[in-house]
């Protein structure tokens, strides 16, 4: 008998391991299937089932039970069966409520993003392009705070969080002292630090990489440049309290910023201190490895090209081609 | 007459203490279940048919069933009294006046289930409530029906009132674990469901108050004889809370089944129609269940008579029907405004929503300020649809069912009362005086219903 179970997601079938949830099913196969993901974090365990955009339908439940589920589930919450039928992006039920929910996340979020720190880096924006709409219905005062310094390296600012909980869970889970989490309920809901303490411990800055949108900032970085302005470097350094493994965001010859490195769903790969995060910020300090790999659809991929591809019209033109080499050497980053 | 079960002894004085509670009757049902096996009191219970209650209707005895048994793990039964909609009051009157009959039916629903421990989680702010029943508690361990050895039989149990957290969410049952185990009221994700894995991570089974004191009459006569009330899958007694413009609100025991008119209007319920007003709509369940205008409170789609029962009032889906929810019956009467009333339940969603979820977070109130707009005046025609879309939104995309509690009241309303909703934004100026002569408005509706008259 085997140990895996088959699902089958937008006519898509893989083999899974059992207890697998849908959206991890799906992230296996790849591509455009895969539900986008705002609350859910693979490394924060309990994340996940409340932001709603990953929701699928379940068009068929199991061999055994091949009833449909009666409403759309939360994929990354859902745990796969043997024989399931999942529709994502094939289903227009699940295009049109994922819609709705991206609506009603931008109900409080402003679309600042010309001026916002997350800007190119933000999963909020991607979603907003993908199913967005071209205006917004809510005609209702937003809800506005004023920004709250988290010690002196990490600013909340809360108008533009969407309360998915990954710096809670972040905070609850990988520091040793939990001071912050959610206060009030509804849509009085808020991040706080209860009397805005400190959130003062070696790990307390990788709240600052789980945060989709631009509610947790890193100070050291605020609005010092655009991010697709700067150009991402795999490095790693001796370091006694946590992996090491970073990516250096250089604008010339400064390092302008310290994160965790990231997987292809924008989730770090492994958590970094904040010595590595915040104290880090010469070349010295770092073993340098290679040009961090950004996705061509990403806004950080412009100006950084890896490869030479030259437009059909001009590839069968060597002149025009080696005008176009030398040009493009003078502008690349890497 | 209907039978009455649960509140056959509600006006004898002093049946809120152990005396005369037992005097009439009271903890048969301890003495008689602690002679049987627990299987064979789930299997009384699944033969009686009972209905959770609280509002959802899944079967009692079934449920029990789901509950693992793993060695070493206790099990623990929890009751649900966290009673908070808003025209839901039944369970409140049950523990005020007859407590006995609650604790009566935790101990043999506890010993059915194998729990030793039991909680009743009753809403933070009925207080009277709990100290009602902390006091039957101690009058019931002091006569040996809980604590250690219960009557003799080795069968430990201990009760314990927890006060809850004065949040609506709270009455969700894995919200209601989450608070019981001293954490922030939210909804849990399902599965697990808490016959799996559910206060401290071990199997639980949460129940209505009114579903824990309908096993007394059940242990008592036999789930057969429980069976024969009522009508359909809709067997035994239910308690209703009517409340609204109606003669006698109040709250009443009906065998399931009944006619909705003669609940309405006949003498022994509700009296009818205070002021001898027109009936122009109910909420059957609950704030949170679609709203019905009168023809279709009284009568079915297809002319016959809606009965009280899971089943007829659930007639037609949500086109024509509605559901039985919590029993939480509410009136209007021709002068009631839609658009305030549903306004006025949108806004206790928003205020109760735990915010977990992004679309019950902001759906809520976008719809709650909505509504505001268009009861003040400043609505606009496009409004109405917007309500429509953005509960649409909501409904069936969130974590717990708060979501679709608080989209269906307005989606039905405006299926229902569309142009009401319409004459607001037409008639802005006369919308913003409360008696302005909706009666007049009304006529055409208040004629399709059907009256004791007529």
């Amino acid at each position: 008998m085997s140990d895996k179970v088959k699902v089958t997601i937008d006519g898509i079938s893989v083999e899974v391991a059992p207890g697998t949830s849908i959206l991890n099913a799906a992230r296996q196969i790849g591509g455009d299937i895969v539900p986008p993901a705002m609350c859910y974090y693979s490394k924060l365990e309990g994340s996940g089932g409340k932001c709603r955009t990953c929701i699928v339908k379940v068009s068929k439940g199991s061999e055994k039970d091949p009833r449909p589920m009666p409403k759309l589930v939360a994929s990354c919450r859902t745990t796969v069966m043997d024989g399931m039928e999942v529709q994502n992006i094939t289903s227009p039920e699940v295009l049109e409520a994922r819609a709705g929910v991206v609506e009603i996340l931008l109900i409080n979020h402003p679309l600042d993003c010309p001026v916002c720190d997350q800007a190119g880096e933000c999963d909020l924006q991607n979603l907003g392009y993908e199913h967005g709409l071209q205006k917004t219905r809510y005609e209702f005062e937003r809800r506005t705070f004023e920004r709250i310094d988290i010690g002196d390296k990490i600013q909340l600012h809360m108008n533009r969080c969407i309360l998915c909980y990954r710096c809670v869970f972040t905070a609850d889970q990988i520091t040793n002292k939990r001071v912050h989490g959610i206060l009030n309920r509804g849509d009085h809901s808020e991040i706080s630090t209860y009397i805005q303490t400190a959130v003062e411990n070696d790990f307390s800055g990788n709240v600052i990489d789980v945060c989709p949108v631009g509610a947790l900032t890193d100070k050291t970085f605020r609005f010092k440049n655009r991010v697709w302005f700067t150009k991402p470097i795999d490095a790693h350094r001796d370091c006694p309290t946590c992996s090491g493994k970073v990516t250096l965001w250089y604008k010339g010859e400064d390092v302008l910023r310290v994160t965790a490195r990231k997987d292809i769903y924008g989730e770090v790969e492994e958590f970094i201190c904040n010595t590595c995060r915040f104290d880090k910020k010469k070349t010295a300090d770092w073993m340098i490895e290679h040009p961090t790999h950004i996705s061509d659809a990403s806004v950080i991929a412009s100006n950084h090209y890896e490869t030479m591809k030259p437009l059909p019209v001009i590839q069968e033109n060597e002149r025009l081609k080696l005008a176009n080499r030398i040009e493009l050497e003078k502008t690349s980053k890497f | 007459m209907g039978r009455k079960l649960l509140l056959e002894h509600i006006n004898v004085p002093g049946i809120n203490t152990l005396e005369v509670y037992r005097q009439k009757g009271g903890y048969r049902s301890v003495e008689k279940a602690l002679k049987m096996t627990p299987e064979e009191i789930v299997e009384e219970v699944k033969k009686s048919g009972l209905r959770g209650r609280g509002g959802a209707g899944f079967p009692t005895g079934m449920k029990w069933s789901f509950l693992a048994k793993p060695e070493g793990v206790p099990r623990y039964l929890v009751c649900n009294a966290d009673e908070s909609e808003p025209g839901t009051f039944k369970d409140r009157y049950l523990m005020t006046y007859i407590p006995h009959a609650l604790i009566e039916g935790m101990i043999v629903s506890s010993f059915a289930l194998g729990a030793k421990t039991s909680y009743i989680y009753v809403r933070g702010e009925m207080m009277p409530q709990i100290r009602i029943l902390e006091r039957a508690i101690a009058e019931a361990k002091n006569a040996g029906f809980l604590g250690k050895n219960i009557l003799g039989t080795g069968y430990d149990l201990e009760l314990y009132v927890q006060p809850g957290g004065g949040a609506y969410i709270c009455g969700e049952e894995t919200a209601l674990l989450e608070s019981l185990e001293g954490k922030r009221g939210n909804p849990r994700i399902k599965p697990p469901f808490p016959a799996i894995a559910g206060l401290y991570g071990c199997p639980t089974v949460v129940n209505n108050v009114e579903s824990i004191a309908a096993v007394v009459p059940i242990i008592n006569d036999g789930g057969d004889e429980y069976a024969k009330i009522g009508i359909g899958r809709s067997t035994g007694t239910k308690l209703i809370s009517a409340s609204g413009n109606l003669v006698r609100p109040g709250v009443y025991e009906i065998e399931l089944g009944l006619p909705v008119e003669e609940f309405i209007y006949s003498d022994e319920y509700c009296g009818g129609i205070a002021n001898g007003k027109r009936l122009k709509a109910t909420v059957a369940g609950g704030s949170s269940v679609p709203v019905l205008p009168a023809n279709l409170t009284l009568k079915l789609a297809n002319g016959d008579p809606r009965l009280m029962s899971y089943e007829s009032l659930s007639e037609g889906g949500f086109a024509t029907g509605t559901m039985m929810g919590s029993g939480g019956f509410i009136a209007f009467d021709e002068d009631q405004c839609m658009v305030r009333n549903t306004w006025n339940f949108s806004r206790f969603y928003h205020h109760e929503s735990c915010g977990q979820c992004s679309p019950c977070r902001e759906g809520t109130g976008w719809m709650e300020k909505v509504l505001h707009r268009l009861e003040y005046g400043h609505g606009k025609m496009s409004d109405i649809d917007l309500l429509v879309d953005v509960s649409k939104k909501i409904e069936g995309n969130t974590i717990c069912p708060l979501g679709d509690a608080a989209a269906w009241p307005v989606a039905s309303a405006i299926r229902h009362f569309r142009d009401e909703f319409e004459w607001h934004v037409k008639e802005p100026l006369k919308s913003l005086d409360t008696n302005y002569g909706l009666a007049n408005y009304a006529e055409p509706i208040a004629k399709a219903a059907i009256t004791t008259e007529n």
